[in-house]
């Protein structure tokens, strides 16, 4: 990105005089500097300073972990600060199953509900991209609504909707489907339920921007080829969808590792997600160096896949070009 | 939850920081206290006593209020901690001795409590009773009868005995989600010592616990609230004056819903709020000024009289409601006063044995 709008100001510029591309190039740089500096101050300076945490170890004092960070004792003193640092938060994690079990488990139920959301959200973005144009403000519209209400709001909303004695199965056993009230609430169901809900637009949003670009005339030109409508489909248009079905994946699967409303208000007791584990090492051990490492080493996880949307992205611009 | 907290702090961050620089001559006093835990008259009442305006928010857990003073720089003149959260946070730094010459009404507090706080603050120098109560049973009192033919549950074994739990599991049981209060009641069942940082100790309490924990619908520290209002569960082990609270709102909403409190006799846990001034706190005169104004009788009892819970104020009797104050489940008597443990501060080695013990509990790994 950066190094292409270099080339594009270079190459614009190609019969400037060379004082004014200096100025340019300057300009130039400082416009990069702008999302770099908000990288550093909103990303890497807060990893620092909990990576830093994460080495320390707790005390019952205030800043609940030592060393606290002092530069009052000069260089020297920050080098005696620094010698006091350890991995002993990272071994502790290797020796309890518990931290393991809450990994693979957060990543499971963020995996599975973001298959769910795909399934769900593809069909509505589909027919969203495939509805006559006048209407297709409205119905974007209709995505983005439920964002006027609280997020928390609306998933309590689902307690009133899931509970025993809830509109759904008062509805199910008004119709005489069900005798016995299903027990969703406080199940992982009701996990699911709850996250493919709330994080339904951020799938929606960018199969839609995927979809709604693509020309058909492909599609009838496949059609033309001896192609029936599925396999047209698997063809052309979900090809052509992948980086909206990337997009929206990872829109999904980063925030939901992380969920802690959502478990905590739907969730039953059993569910054990790395959110809760954070929660409970923070507040209730006050052990902030084993809550910084959880969540350094949570970070790391949630990093790949954001490294890897970052390259096929990268790949995508390029074959646009 | 989180977020409502996270909001209530950049709001409260907010509100601090416009008192402070828009009304610069201004008296305030910044409070931080329990969500629903005081007659809001009250507040308008010492404005309009003494000129200071208070700038009031709330909190729904200690283990918020203990996060933010340890990072320090909460702004807040005074705070309401549960004693044993009190007790460690007094070792970390966090408070400032209480300037008694100030508090002229310290006269009117009540012995009873003042000799017991002092477990948590040595010779009561760092804080002041608020309220105090007890963990108990909070239950249905017609579901229990239909399911167990008893409607008085005076023993913790009625949640604690898988005979019992196995039959009210249908209706409905909540635990609350807190191994601070969870673990020594089961300990005081068991008949060990309630106050145990003994593992061995720690690992039956867990055995016991690990049992009934099929029959339990939800470990969860507040929403047993609505739960027993509306008839979803029909037991909980939780606060008194939160059972209270339940009562109250079935009775508005006059759903056919009974509502009872006991305290089991094998004894349970009684806590303390105490009201404390953070030693960075900005306003210290006002804050003094404001513990004073609460330790006034016909204050304190205005908000017991609101929240039903029993005060360490003794010269307030006179003042509350009489049904609050002859209810045995607020006011126990001495047989039942003698029963009631106290518990101390854990050290980091033992909250991790009891965090870990109730992670186990709670999710089954």
């Amino acid at each position: 990105m950066s190094d292409t709008a270099i080339a594009a100001s270079q190459t614009g510029n190609g019969n400037a005089s060379p004082s004014a591309r200096a100025l340019n190039a300057v300009k130039s740089r400082i416009v990069i500097i702008v999302p770099y500096l908000w990288l550093l101050v909103f990303f890497l300076i807060p990893f620092v300073i909990v990576f830093k945490i994460s080495l320390s170890q707790s005390a019952i004092s205030m800043p609940p972990y030592t060393p606290a960070l002092d530069f009052s004792g000069g260089l020297s003193g920050i080098l005696q600060q620094l010698s006091q640092l350890s991995f002993d938060s990272y071994l502790w994690l290797t020796q309890d199953a518990l931290y393991f079990n809450a990994y693979v488990s957060s990543l499971t139920i963020a995996g599975v509900s973001t298959v769910l959301t795909l399934l769900v959200g593809y069909p509505i973005a589909y027919g969203m991209a495939r509805a006559p144009a006048t209407l297709r403000p409205t119905l974007l519209m209709l995505v983005i609504l439920p964002f006027w209400t609280s997020f928390l709001i609306r998933v309590y909303a689902w307690i009133g909707i899931l509970k025993p004695e809830g509109l759904l199965n008062q509805f199910l056993q008004g119709i005489g489907l069900i005798n016995e009230p299903l027990i969703i609430m406080n199940t992982n169901t009701a996990i699911y339920i709850g996250i493919v809900y709330s994080y339904l637009p951020f799938m929606i949003l960018p199969l839609y921007s995927a979809l709604e670009k693509m020309d058909y005339s492909l599609i009838e030109a496949a059609q033309d080829l001896g192609c029936t409508p599925l396999s047209a489909f698997w063809k052309v248009t979900f090809p052509l969808s992948i980086p909206g079905v990337i997009a929206g994946c990872l829109l999904v699967f980063i925030p939901a590792v992380g969920e802690f409303v959502i478990p905590d208000l739907l969730g039953g007791s059993q569910t054990l997600m790395i959110g809760r584990t954070l929660w409970n090492e923070f507040f209730n051990n006050r052990d902030w160096p084993v809550a910084s490492a959880v969540a350094i080493i949570l970070l790391l996880l949630l990093v790949v896949p954001i490294m890897i949307f970052q390259h096929t992205q990268a790949r995508a611009q390029e074959q646009d070009r | 939850m989180i977020r409502k907290a996270l909001w209530l702090t950049a709001t409260s961050a907010l509100a601090t920081l416009m008192s402070v620089s828009a009304f610069a001559q201004e008296r305030v006093v910044n409070v931080y206290n329990w969500s629903d835990y005081i007659d809001d008259s009250i507040l308008a009442d010492f404005t309009k006593e003494t000129g200071i305006k208070v700038v009031y928010d709330v909190y729904d857990s200690n283990e918020i209020l203990e996060t933010k003073l340890l990072a320090g720089g909460t702004g807040y003149d005074v705070v309401v901690p549960t004693g044993s959260f009190l007790q460690r946070q007094i070792a970390a730094g966090v408070y400032q001795k209480l300037d008694k010459s100030k508090l002229p009404n310290l006269k009117n507090m009540w012995d009873l409590v003042s000799e017991r706080t002092k477990v948590f603050d040595p010779d009561n120098e760092y804080s002041i009773n608020y309220m105090w109560g007890t963990i108990g049973i909070g239950y249905n009192v017609n579901k229990v009868k239909e399911v167990l033919g008893t409607d008085k549950l005076d023993s913790w074994k009625f949640v604690f005995d898988p005979e019992y739990a196995a039959k009210l599991k249908d209706c409905g049981i909540n635990f609350l989600d807190s191994p601070t209060d969870m673990i020594p009641v089961t300990l005081a069942y068991l008949g060990l010592n309630p106050d145990s940082h003994d593992p061995a100790d720690i690992a039956k309490a867990e055995e016991t616990l690990l049992k009934v924990r099929p029959f339990v619908r939800k470990f969860h520290s507040s929403e047993f609230i609505n739960g027993l209002a509306n008839g979803d569960i029909c037991a909980a082990v939780g606060w008194s004056g939160d059972v209270f609270q339940a009562r109250d709102r079935a009775d508005e909403a006059n759903n056919g819903v009974e509502l009872a409190y006991t305290i089991p006799k094998e004894g349970t846990q009684m806590w303390f709020d105490q009201m404390a001034i953070p030693a960075d706190a900005p306003h210290v005169e006002e804050a003094h000024e404001f513990l004073n104004y609460i330790m006034k009788p016909e204050v304190i009892a205005k908000s017991s009289n609101y929240v039903h819970y029993a005060n360490g104020n003794k010269a307030s009797q006179e003042f509350l409601d009489k049904d609050l104050l002859n209810d045995p489940a607020v006011y126990p008597d001495d047989e039942t006063l003698g029963k009631l443990f106290v518990n101390t501060t854990l050290d980091p080695k033992t909250q991790r044995v009891f965090t870990r013990t109730w992670t186990k509990i709670v999710t089954g790994q």
